[in-house]
């Protein structure tokens, strides 16, 4: 019967020589670098998107130059050169590497997102801070920046999800993320569409939920608009 | 109280304030008025140097504000603002709206800035709105709001920047009379506005400016009864 045959290859790629575990090894590897790009990729695309509109020429063109050049070369390039130049010296485990360099190349990304939406609150916001006395740093603390963060987290969860898919070209550094795991099964087990259908599923789920999880974050942050 | 001595403001190269001396004495309620791109909006926001004047002083309570070493953020406690487009913070209610700043400065604890909040809700019937935002409330409850902000800081002198221009029409009288009562009450007021019948009844002087030059002021009955530049002539004729 058809559906035997279908389960014995399910068997065979998934179950079987505790495959699972692999695999769950590969979720476990890109999540972790996801998880950790992210973090590093916030904090300086923050730190970048206040430089961009500092009144420094200095910071300015600093952060114009990083936005640029990383966003202007291939990840995976990206990727290969901080493994095989900028980190080969310090002998580093290569998933930090990863969540370096992702993070790195996320935050390029982040600025302008972040940029965008603080230059997207009218000018009447920081002038109304100030006119009450208020730092401009405290105005962008307490009116600014939360405004900003309203206004920039569907863009901001978009750039979260095209991360979780990119870590899949982690394979290029021999790290066992869930592409290359599921890349191993099919070598070990000649059969190409269990596994790597099976890795899809997973990636569209992992997407899936991240999405879910913002929406009702941006949900939760809307209650001052109702009209 | 505030002392503006050859005041000058350029966009690049286009001069919109030119050689303006004036000052304004507390308890007074100067109202300036003026076509559009007269420079009396530029005025007024340099007063609390939200524009950086080009040259010339500006000095308050005593200190030259201009200078540097001067800490803006402590003269600008002592002067609210009131602007066109409300400017209110669409992300906090309007208790916050109200008691941030307060509270961020360290003027007063959450609870005392609360309980002036309240107080002043109170006073211009907006108590049960306090856990409102303000998108949920309309354009002159805003207004109100927003000066009610600026009066939390305990200000010396009120700076408004046309208060009403941005209001619909039914909506202009609470904000003005809102800002009557404050006038009556003694507070420094100065108002950038095209309302002639509140200049009219409330200024204690008028301004006119334009092209960047205060070309005359009166008391507002001499002002508007008799007056004597043919420019603001032709501007009264088109505005009354």
């Amino acid at each position: 019967m058809w559906w035997q045959q279908l389960w014995e290859q399910i068997y065979t790629c998934l179950i079987d020589k505790d495959r699972w575990k692999l695999i769950l090894e590969g979720m476990g590897n890109t999540i972790i670098i996801a998880l950790g790009a992210v973090l590093i990729g916030t904090v300086i695309g923050a730190a970048m998107a206040l430089m961009r509109i500092s009144k420094s020429r200095l910071l300015r063109g600093l952060s114009l130059v990083y936005i640029t050049v990383i966003r202007g070369v291939p990840v995976v390039t990206q990727l290969l050169i901080f493994s095989f130049v900028v980190f080969a010296p310090l002998g580093w485990n290569k998933l930090h590497i990863a969540i370096v360099a992702f993070g790195i190349n996320s935050g390029a990304y982040c600025a302008e997102i972040f940029r965008a939406g603080i230059q997207g609150v009218s000018a009447g916001q920081m002038e109304a801070g100030r006119s009450l006395g208020l730092s401009k740093a405290q105005t962008m603390v307490s009116i600014i920046i939360p405004q900003a963060f309203r206004a920039v987290l569907p863009t901001y969860t978009n750039e979260f999800v095209v991360l979780v898919k990119e870590t899949s070209v982690a394979g290029y550094i021999a790290i066992r993320d869930l592409t290359k795991v599921g890349d191993a099964i099919r070598n070990a087990t000649y059969n190409a569409w269990i596994p790597l259908f099976a890795v899809a599923i997973i990636y569209l789920i992992m997407t899936l939920g991240l999405s879910r999880l913002f929406a009702v974050l941006e949900r939760r942050l809307a209650r001052s608009d109702r009209g | 109280m505030i002392e503006v001595k050859n005041l000058y403001k350029d966009f690049g190269s286009i001069k919109v304030l030119k050689d303006i001396s004036e000052t304004i004495e507390k308890g007074e309620k100067v109202v300036i008025v003026g076509p559009s791109g007269s420079g009396k909006s530029t005025f007024l926001r340099c007063l609390n140097l939200l524009e950086q004047p080009t040259g010339g002083e500006i000095w308050f309570e005593g200190q030259m504000i201009t200078g540097k070493g001067c800490n803006i953020n402590h003269i600008r406690r002592k002067m609210g603002m009131v602007f066109q487009q409300f400017n209110l913070f669409p992300h906090l209610t309007v208790l916050d709206n109200i008691t941030l700043a307060p509270v961020k400065q360290k003027l007063k604890t959450k609870e005392e800035a609360r309980q002036t909040a309240m107080k002043l809700l109170e006073r211009i019937g907006l108590a049960e709105k306090a856990g409102a935002y303000p998108a949920q409330l309309s354009g002159g409850q805003q207004q109100r709001i927003a000066i009610v902000r600026a009066l939390a800081m305990e200000p010396d002198v009120m700076l408004f920047d046309e208060p009403t221009s941005a209001l619909d029409p039914e909506m202009v009288g609470e904000v003005l009379s809102l800002m009557t009562d404050l006038a009556h009450e003694g507070m420094t007021m100065v108002v950038v506005t095209h309302e002639m019948g509140f200049a009219r009844e409330v200024a204690t002087r008028v301004l006119f400016m334009d092209e960047g030059r205060i070309l005359e002021q009166a008391p507002p009955a001499e002002f508007f009864g008799s007056p004597k530049n043919p420019r603001l002539q032709d501007f009264l004729s088109k505005v009354l």
